[in-house]
């Protein structure tokens, strides 16, 4: 690899649309290891700060500088949106397109695109036509398509929240064998068990700021603000 | 009730007995809307397309004046086509007017906007869906656009299958740049208008039945060579 897109300067970083901030100000530091865990309400920002990170916003304030340049940063990272997007084409296809689009023959992009089928157990699955997929399928699939580029960086927007059980289990495994391949992961999820499974830092945004960004333990135990506290203990935060 | 039944086994009476006269009829409708969907897709569905995926000033103009061209009525169309091909009109030199050539003009202009007007909007939905993904994987504008059109190209059929479905049975514009001349430009539409004038409403209801069947035919054939039928998802 030619060179880290870590360490990020993320710094004061504001989004906002229709007068509204969806990021007021947040300031970060992120190790070029690990995972990330982002958490928060509904409606807090989240999916926000990740598109921002991922280039997807435009910034009304602050920046947010990469070690490579945009071009190259991007293409170090892959991101799994909220709701997976299904590209009109089979299974096999939608994983293989990131492959196409960098100009990798068909005939390799779509055994690489069967490889990751197979690890994400869709493979028999492969020649049916995306749409067909249920809604857990849907989500292994976009994630089969993040990975395929062995990207340096990956971002998940709620990655299991439709999955039952075992199939999350299942998408933990994966993203754990990434990590330890040296992908890096910032994930946002409501799923306080998959937090305290996962993460090694959780950032806590609560409308639109950055309330805490601490280490797993000290997160989970001790958390400083009354909205974290009361986060994580289920009730509502104001 | 009669009427209906008389023009059935008039249609099916014109058919089994190969009609020379119903046959050559109908392959000059065939002949005549056919040409025109190729040319009004070759312009409509990059127009359509291209109005979708790239923003310039004057875009909303531009889409707006399509879905106004969308609605002109037939006859008016016709009657421009016949002044601009008739002899003392600026294309009167050529001697189109009264030939299936004019037809086509005719019918080229009616049908563009409505395929140009329906693939702009198949496309845009599809870009929407798309968008976030193909930003992400930072995809060249032209993978963009390669991606979309190949992915919406059964919507795009069908943007050109609406085409076929109102130059097949449109009647008011080539009635006016053809004459309905037996032999030379009558089409099925102008037939069918011609024997219901003549009071001959058994064979006018055959050869309505002949257009519908054909329209029919014509739609199944090409869904099923894209295969739409078995994939289900456009
Ligand atoms: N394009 C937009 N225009 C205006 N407001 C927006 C836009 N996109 C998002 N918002 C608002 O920004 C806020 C933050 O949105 P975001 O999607 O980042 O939240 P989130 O933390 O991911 O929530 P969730 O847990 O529901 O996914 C929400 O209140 C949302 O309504
Ligand atoms: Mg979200």
């Amino acid at each position: 690899m030619v060179g880290s897109i870590f360490p990020v300067e993320i710094a004061d970083v504001t989004v906002r649309k229709r007068g509204q901030a969806l990021l007021d100000g947040i300031s970060l530091s992120l190790a070029p290891q690990g995972i990330t865990i982002v958490m928060g309400p509904n409606g807090a920002g989240k999916s926000t700060l990740l598109k921002a990170l991922h280039g997807m916003e435009r910034l009304n304030g602050g920046h947010i500088q990469w070690s490579q340049p945009k071009s190259v940063t991007q293409k170090r990272q892959a991101f799994v949106f909220q709701t997976p997007i299904l590209m009109r084409r089979p299974v096999i296809d939608n994983v293989a397109y990131p492959l196409t689009l960098r100009g990798v023959s068909s005939a390799e992009a779509r055994e690489k695109a069967r490889q990751w089928l197979e690890r994400v157990k869709l493979g028999p699955a492969a020649h049916q036509h995306a749409a067909e997929l249920s809604g857990g399928e849907r989500q292994k699939m976009a994630l089969a398509r993040a990975l395929i580029g062995e990207p340096e960086l990956l971002f998940l927007d709620e990655p299991c929240a439709n999955l039952d059980g075992r199939a999350t289990r299942e998408i933990e495994e994966l993203l754990l064998v990434a990590n330890a391949d040296g992908t890096r992961i910032i994930m946002a999820t409501h799923d306080m068990g998959q937090a305290r499974r996962l993460a090694d830092d959780v950032v806590f945004l609560n409308k639109a700021k950055l309330l805490e960004h601490a280490d797993a333990q000290a997160f989970f135990e001790s958390p400083t603000t009354p909205q974290a506290q009361a986060f994580l203990k289920g009730e509502i935060v104001e | 009730m009669t009427e209906i039944f008389e023009g059935l086994k008039a249609a099916i009476w014109l058919i089994v007995t190969f009609d020379a006269d119903l046959y050559e009829i109908a392959l000059r409708s065939l002949y005549v809307t056919i040409t025109a969907v190729i040319f009004s897709s070759v312009i409509g569905l990059p127009l359509g397309s291209y109005l979708a995926l790239r923003r310039f000033r004057r875009r909303r103009l531009v889409v707006a004046l399509l879905n106004a061209l969308m609605g002109l009525p037939p006859v008016v169309v016709g009657l421009i086509v016949y002044l601009m091909l008739s002899r003392s009109g600026p294309f009167g030199v050529f001697g189109l007017l009264f030939t299936p050539t004019a037809m086509i003009i005719a019918q080229v202009v009616i049908i563009t906007p409505l395929v140009a007007s329906i693939a702009h909007q198949a496309i845009r939905e599809l870009w929407a869906e798309y968008h976030d993904l193909l930003i992400s994987l930072n995809a060249t504008r032209g993978q963009r656009m390669r991606t979309l059109l190949w992915d919406g190209r059964r919507a795009l059929l069908t943007a050109s299958l609406a085409g076929f479905g109102r130059g097949i049975g449109e009647v008011g514009a080539i009635m006016i740049v053809g004459g309905n001349i037996d032999h030379v430009t009558r089409v099925l539409t102008t037939a069918i208008a011609l024997e219901t004038g003549k009071g001959d409403f058994a064979l006018a209801l055959g050869l309505g039945f002949v257009l519908i069947f054909l329209a029919v035919a014509i739609n199944l054939l090409i869904h099923r060579i894209s295969g739409t039928e078995v994939h289900g998802r456009w």
